[in-house]
């Protein structure tokens, strides 16, 4: 059974006027344990809402309007308050994009370790300032931060450093699932990469489940098993990295039309001739109701159906796409043995 | 897009919007830049340190560095905000590094920067409209309703179109590269020589970043302003940049042709850099990415 399974996933925002926002439609998710998963969109495609909504951290006016999220075989879309609380802890828990925001600045970092560790200890546990001082330790010595970070204040630590900090404090309950983010956006291409590296080396040593949260493929794909694309609020494709980058050298047209765009906003700074496309257009109002594939206004394959028909999330070659024209033109039969 | 397309520099042709003399080249000679940290002790920062270069008319030149490399410093002298410790920074003949109020104000109609952050650097408060506007009118001396159809002009080049509809909209009801357009357009406003953009894309989402870009690039080809590229992006860079520094602790550590640094790094610095870059394409395949080229049209 997997570890975490969203059923029917529907998240709108109830603005104080005006429409609903339904920022994550009909979303269906298993992560298996141990798996690392990247959840790739743009600004506004439901990717932070849907991370938010799988570790029921969603706040007003972000809403569960429906739909069943089980954990570990516990269905925690319907859990509140101390119940709800009680199974953060070894169960999920949630690394914000800026680091900064995510510390409290008026509390030296073992303040911060104290805090999580003892509203979360239970019975017999060391939460004296010594023991608060061990554990916070050895948390920061697993992200690669010497104790004396401890002492510090979050404005005197870079912000590599800072979002170190709170990948400690999510492992501080040793959560089963770590839902990252965009923990890197804020940072520079070399503060990155060793980041990512660090949270690369977590998950394979403690072996939790992972999810990455990123506008970036590129980013995604160098760190992440699986890719899920998101787009509209609706996940359209969903596939192993391996198979994503075999699918684009081979092409054979088992990927969707956006995850294709995506990958055209990649280039090797090396190469000989450059080329970049971006993605013209601009991803659809939310509060609007859809009628069709939401991609179809900016997808060059789209057809008449496209703009009639929402297309399902249907498995193609090696992987799930939600796309009327991939769908009939890709030849699965004869590709999908020698891409999986 | 291609980086063979951006790099024909080539003598500007002649335009309404280019500026009446020709631009004249920027000299960054042996400056430094150094910090006082405040608190107990007196402790220093050097943040640049000796950093010679030239922007030569009409090129564009890519600054690039992790952070706390120096490279915002840099910006800083050179727009004026800051004085350097040591060195001269001059403007043609305009010495940038002296400059009071008076001469700082003259040299920002000439130098104009692009930031960062296209959500903080546009005042929540004002129109699209209003915000491109103040430019015009204070450092070209228009009236109201000449400034009115300059900014449907500008609006209409950095592509926000059609430009009626962006004028009366609000900060909060723009994407985030509609946003640097905005800032684009504000910088464009009073004809300036040289555009300074620290870090314009890294904020945006990667589809949107190839739109941005093309659209530095084609203002540089098509109105000779010279443009200082300051980025950690070495993608971006190699696209839209001739001319590469690579800046690390203050100091230049390698200087040469954007395609030459790049294929042929010679510092190890420089390689870190290049290997941190996410491409998904790297290791599979070790080629460039082929995709249809970005239009001039390609809006956020």
């Amino acid at each position: 059974m997997a570890l975490l399974g969203a059923e029917h996933l529907n998240v709108g925002y109830q603005p104080s006027r005006g429409q609903r926002i339904w920022a994550v439609r009909d979303v269906d998710l298993a992560l298996e344990q141990g798996e690392f998963v990247g959840i790739v969109g743009e600004s506004g495609s439901g990717k932070t809402t849907l991370g938010h909504a799988l570790t029921r951290m969603l706040r007003p006016p972000a809403h569960l309007e429906s739909g069943v999220i089980s954990f570990d075989g516990t269905d925690i879309a319907s859990l509140r308050g101390e119940r709800l609380r009680r199974q953060r802890r070894n169960g999920f828990a949630l690394v914000l994009q800026s680091g900064m925001n995510a510390l409290n600045p008026v509390r030296t970092i073992a303040r911060q370790f104290g805090d999580v560790l003892k509203a979360h200890a239970q019975p017999g546990e060391d939460t004296s300032v010594d023991g608060v001082l061990r554990s916070g330790t050895e948390l920061l010595a697993a992200v690669r931060l010497g104790p004396e970070v401890l002492r510090r204040f979050p404005h005197e630590l870079s912000g590599g450093m800072r979002q170190r900090v709170s990948i400690a404090l999510a492992l501080a309950l040793q959560p089963r699932l770590i839902v990252f983010d965009e923990p890197t956006t804020a940072l520079d291409v070399i503060v990155q990469q060793a980041v990512m590296q660090t949270i690369k080396d977590l998950q394979r040593d403690r072996g939790f489940t992972a999810v990455l949260i990123s506008h970036d493929l590129g980013v995604v794909l160098d760190t992440a098993d699986r890719v899920v694309v998101m787009y509209a609020g609706r996940i359209v494709e969903d596939k192993a990295a391996a198979a994503l980058t075999a699918c684009q050298h081979e092409r054979q047209g088992l990927y969707h039309p956006y995850t294709e765009a995506l990958l055209g906003c990649y280039a090797d700074p090396r190469a000989d001739v450059v080329r970049l496309a971006g993605i013209p257009g601009t991803p659809p109002d939310l509060s609007l109701p859809q009628a069709g594939c939401s991609f179809a206004p900016r997808c060059p394959l789209a057809e008449q159906i496209c703009r009639d028909v929402d297309p399902p999330l249907s498995p193609l070659g090696p992987g799930r796409v939600a796309c009327h024209v991939r769908a009939r033109t890709a030849n699965v039969d004869v590709e999908a043995g020698r891409v999986s | 897009m291609s980086a063979e397309l951006s790099r024909t520099g080539g003598p500007p042709e002649a335009t309404a919007d280019r500026p009446a003399s020709p631009v004249p080249p920027l000299s960054v000679g042996n400056v430094s830049k150094v910090y006082r940290v405040r608190g107990r002790g007196s402790r220093t920062v050097t943040a640049v340190h000796d950093v010679s270069f030239t922007i030569t008319p009409g090129a564009a030149v890519g600054l690039v560095g992790a952070s706390g490399s120096g490279k915002s410093t840099l910006a800083r002298l050179i727009t004026g905000s800051e004085r350097p410790t040591a060195g001269s920074i001059t403007f043609g003949d305009v010495p940038v590094s002296r400059l009071r109020a008076g001469g700082l104000r003259n040299l920002h109609r000439r130098v104009q920067m692009v930031f960062q952050d296209p959500y903080g650097a546009l005042n929540p408060l004002h129109t699209v409209e209003y915000t491109v506007m103040r430019p015009c009118q204070n450092f070209l001396r228009m009236s109201a309703a000449q400034a009115r159809h300059r900014v449907a002009e500008l609006l209409d080049t950095v592509g926000l179109t059609p430009a009626s509809q962006f004028a009366v909209k609000l900060p909060h009801q723009l994407s985030g590269g509609q946003r640097q357009r905005v800032l684009i357009a504000r910088a464009l406003a009073s004809n300036p020589e040289l555009i300074v953009a620290d870090e314009p894309v890294s904020m945006l989402d990667v589809s949107l970043r190839a739109g941005v870009l093309e659209l530095l690039a084609r203002l540089r080809r098509e109105r000779g302003i010279s443009l200082l590229y300051i980025t950690h992006d070495l993608l971006g860079a190699r696209l839209i940049t001739d001319e590469l520094l690579v800046l690390n602790r203050g100091r230049i550590v390698e200087h040469g042709p954007t395609r030459q640094v790049l294929q042929h790094p010679q510092h190890p610095y420089t390689v870190q850099l290049l290997d941190a870059v996410p491409n998904p394409f790297a290791t599979a395949a070790g080629v460039s990415a082929a995709a249809a080229p970005a239009t001039d049209r390609n809006r956020s």
